[in-house]
């Protein structure tokens, strides 16, 4: 509610500045021009916002099988774990603004690299957090599991995959925001539609509030995505948000 | 709040009546990473420990004396660094509950079932009808958080009954609750075990919840830990509290504590 409020002021804050200051249109578009651009080029946003779209939403599904498969696999073997997370912190500090150009240069400007930069960028924020969740798994609850003569995998199955799901939507949810910034890193380094795509067509043809509208566009989707995260979570996982016990 | 207490009408039939034998002898136990030089930590030493099938042994003892090694040895959880271990397969209960906050308490109950390869449906089954004969009926579809801190013990207890382990190691298993309801459970873990015997060590920091219960109580020395004097509770069930010979019991196991 407040920040509607805030965010209505700043809209208005903006939108007098623009016209009182006679501040030209391609350097900084009113509000209500990035609203007419948002009218009048539907079509065309739509178009790429669907490629954008789904180069997050895969690229981050994509993320998603292989960081929960690292992070078991880390979690099952204690070798595994040495052997990888030095690797998966590195992982993070490949600049990603050089990568994605090579990228585009062995696979070209299709899918598949926008698919590599959004997973790369995800992968992190999902496996630390999953990880995390497995390894606070109370160790009394190992103990008992051991003492009913369950398996390893029993033990995983039944006590420590449940309880590392709020992990996993924790670590969905984070890499959210980074999931868009990537696509549209990705879509500059060479793409031939998309929302980055466009902004970066739109702003030497002069077409700013073009650009604005694609960021708002993104930006929405990006909201979404989350709120519908945020929601799948208390929806499936009411128990993690429930006063409890003395149960972890 | 008190909760209802009555006792199991009949034998629950599913949870197994064979009954298991515990014996520890002369077993020491120590913790640390210089485990094999000065400065570890030795948490029990030369103890030695029966239960006979069908008996109930309290072991008392001061805190961090070691009692929780005990069990995790009976369980078979950790071996001993000397000394032998001789246990039927035992399940233990720990202090805290330990119930999965995302399943039913049905679901609890019925995990060392599902465990052991049964069926969700007939895993479901057994382990309602014993939380039915807990006094739990109606609250079988309930998840931890809407239990109250006796419900949930109780749903702990039936989740180690039906381990179908033949002896069952409980780990202060009242400590966490309330004084009251410390009180109730403990009358209703003596009305539960009343029709269906069970070899049980149990390990408690509360002398008159080991009188009232055992058969026997263990008092353990400081760490680290070995048995100092064993009191044998000749004295018919059911037991009141106020019996002056529990009383008395209650007096000299305190005195071995030094309390």
């Amino acid at each position: 509610m407040i920040a509607a409020l805030v965010a209505l002021g700043l809209v208005a804050l903006w939108e007098a500045y623009a016209q009182l200051s006679g501040i030209d249109d391609f350097v900084l578009p009113a509000p209500s021009a990035v609203a007419t651009a948002l009218h009048d080029d539907r079509a065309l946003l739509w178009s790429n916002f669907t490629v954008t779209a789904g180069e997050i939403t895969l690229g981050m599904l994509v993320a998603l099988v292989l960081g929960l498969t690292c992070a078991t696999a880390i979690h099952f073997s204690g070798a595994l774990r040495r052997a990888l997370y030095p690797l998966l912190i590195g992982s993070q500090t490949i600049p990603i603004v050089l990568v994605a150009p090579l990228l585009v240069a062995w696979w070209g400007f299709g899918l598949v690299p926008k698919l590599a930069i959004v997973a790369l960028v995800c992968f992190f924020p999902i496996v630390v957090p999953t990880l995390d969740a497995l390894d606070r798994v109370d160790a009394d609850l190992r103990k008992l599991m051991r003492t009913f003569g369950a398996s390893r995998w029993q033990t995983f199955r039944m006590v420590e995959a449940p309880a590392a799901l709020p992990g996993v939507l924790t670590g969905a949810k984070l890499s959210v925001a980074v999931a868009a910034i990537a696509a549209i890193l990705a879509e500059l380094a060479g793409s031939d539609a998309g929302l980055g795509n466009l902004m970066l067509k739109a702003i030497p043809q002069f077409e700013t509030a073009r650009a604005f509208a694609a960021v708002l566009i993104l930006s929405v989707f990006a909201v979404a995505l989350f709120g519908l995260l945020a929601l799948a979570e208390r929806r499936l996982l009411p128990w993690a948000h429930q006063p409890r016990g003395t149960a972890p | 709040m008190l909760t209802r207490i009555r006792a199991p009408e009949e034998v629950p039939q599913d949870v197994g009546t064979e009954l298991g034998s515990v014996r520890l002898r002369d077993v020491r136990k120590m913790f640390g990473a210089a485990r094999r030089r000065a400065g570890a930590v030795v948490a029990v030493d030369r103890l030695s420990l029966d239960a006979r099938p069908g008996e109930i042994v309290a072991v008392v003892g001061p805190s961090g004396c070691g009692k929780t090694t005990l069990l995790e040895l009976v369980c078979g959880l950790i071996e001993p660094d000397a000394g032998t271990v001789d246990a039927a397969p035992a399940a233990l209960m720990a202090q805290r509950d330990l119930l999965l906050p995302w399943l039913a308490a049905v679901d609890n109950a019925a995990l060392a079932l599902r465990v052991a390869g049964l069926g969700r449906q007939a895993a479901r089954e057994r382990s309602a009808a014993l939380l039915r004969d807990f006094g739990l009926e109606g609250f079988e579809d309930a998840r931890p958080h809407e239990l109250s801190g006796g419900m949930r013990q109780r749903v702990a207890f039936a989740r180690t009954l039906l381990s179908g382990r033949t002896v069952l190691c409980l780990d202060e298993p009242f400590a966490s609750l309330d004084a009251l309801t410390r009180q109730e459970m403990q009358d209703w873990l003596a009305l539960a075990l009343a029709p269906a015997p069970r070899t049980v060590v149990l390990v408690t920091h509360d002398v008159e919840e080991a009188i009232v219960l055992a058969d026997r109580v263990l008092v353990l020395s400081p760490r680290p830990a070995y048995v100092v004097a064993e009191l044998e509770v000749d004295v018919a069930r059911p037991r009141k509290r106020t019996d002056a010979r529990l009383v008395a019991l209650r007096e000299r196991a305190l005195q071995e504590l030094g309390a």
